[in-house]
């Protein structure tokens, strides 16, 4: 009889499990946007002039600049994964470093965005708010809910990305074992679609 | 090597920064024609050059071109309920 017992080996990984469950979780996030997407397509279909008006009093230019950074974001997170396969642990940190800091960046572009909407009344209950006209209300409610839900994501985002900076700092994350990198990397792209789409639905609605 | 077939193919450098420029070309575009010939086109360019950069980020930087075809017919099973859902209630919406 063999003395190695068979679970010798202490640590299971399971590289295309870990994978699939990513993915299914992406596919409920895609289900919880594509609700409001839908929302948003049957009341512009109710009110096609008021999300135009709407549309115009978003801030079109913060709009396009946190597009720019998203998709920015998204490339130096896929650059991290490359270069985590290829060894190159150094890239690897930097390319982490600056997703977050481009993550930052955006969540500071609507900071800046909502204050500005906030000080014209546009807020729940609001004094502007309350005097627009129905169409022009749920606007603003999608537009505050939606942007809100994917901030929400990208905070998540930072605080996933710094985890897995720091797994990389301390070698818990290498060349051969880089499976957190990958599905926080495969969310943080999700978090960068779903922007692509609201871009237009929201920003380019005028 | 050993590692490309348990973990699949390694994305070159070089291909992501062609997709990133690619998706940051398609968003001038979009901007342009939304904003120039918005009566026109803003809704046709929408409905094609938004799910054609969703695409690009889904095949390349997420690399669904070099997965399994099991994970590929997933995300197509998950987006095409997507599409149909919304397809049927927008319908019904439309139409009432």
């Amino acid at each position: 009889m063999s003395t190695v017992p068979l679970h010798a080996h202490p640590v299971h990984k399971d590289y295309e499990g870990a994978k699939l469950g990513t993915w299914l979780f992406l596919f409920t996030e895609l289900l919880l946007f594509g609700g409001l997407f839908l929302l948003y397509s049957a009341y512009r279909a109710k009110y096609p002039l008021e999300f135009r008006t709407g549309g115009e009093h978003l801030n079109m230019f913060i709009g396009v600049a946190n597009t720019v950074i998203l998709l920015t974001s998204s490339l130096t997170v896929a650059i991290s994964l490359t270069a985590i396969r290829k060894g190159n642990r150094k890239l690897t940190m930097l390319c982490l470093g600056s997703t977050i800091a481009l993550a930052l960046l955006f969540l500071a572009n609507k900071y800046i965005e909502w204050t500005g909407e906030i000080r014209r009344g546009i807020y729940p209950n609001g004094p502007a708010l309350l005097k627009l006209p129905d169409g022009e209300k749920i606007f603003y409610g999608l537009y505050y809910s939606m942007t809100g839900l994917h901030g929400l994501h990208v905070i998540a985002g930072v605080i996933a990305l710094s985890f897995v900076l720091d797994f990389v700092r301390r070698g818990k994350i290498t060349g051969a074992d880089f499976t957190k990198l990958e599905n926080v990397g495969l969310y943080w792209h999700l978090v960068d679609v779903i922007w692509i789409f609201l871009l237009p639905l929201l920003y380019l609605a005028a | 090597m050993e590692d490309t077939a348990v973990h699949g193919h390694i994305t070159p450098y070089r291909s992501l920064v062609k997709v990133w420029l690619l998706l940051l070309f398609l968003t001038a575009v979009l901007v342009f024609v939304s904003t120039v010939y918005h009566d026109v086109l803003a809704v046709p360019a929408l409905l094609t050059i938004t799910p054609l950069k969703a695409g690009l980020v889904f095949f390349y930087f997420m690399h669904l071109k070099s997965e399994k075809p099991f994970l590929k017919g997933l995300v197509f099973l998950a987006l095409a309920f997507l599409v149909v859902s919304i397809g049927l209630t927008f319908s019904d919406i439309a139409y009432r």
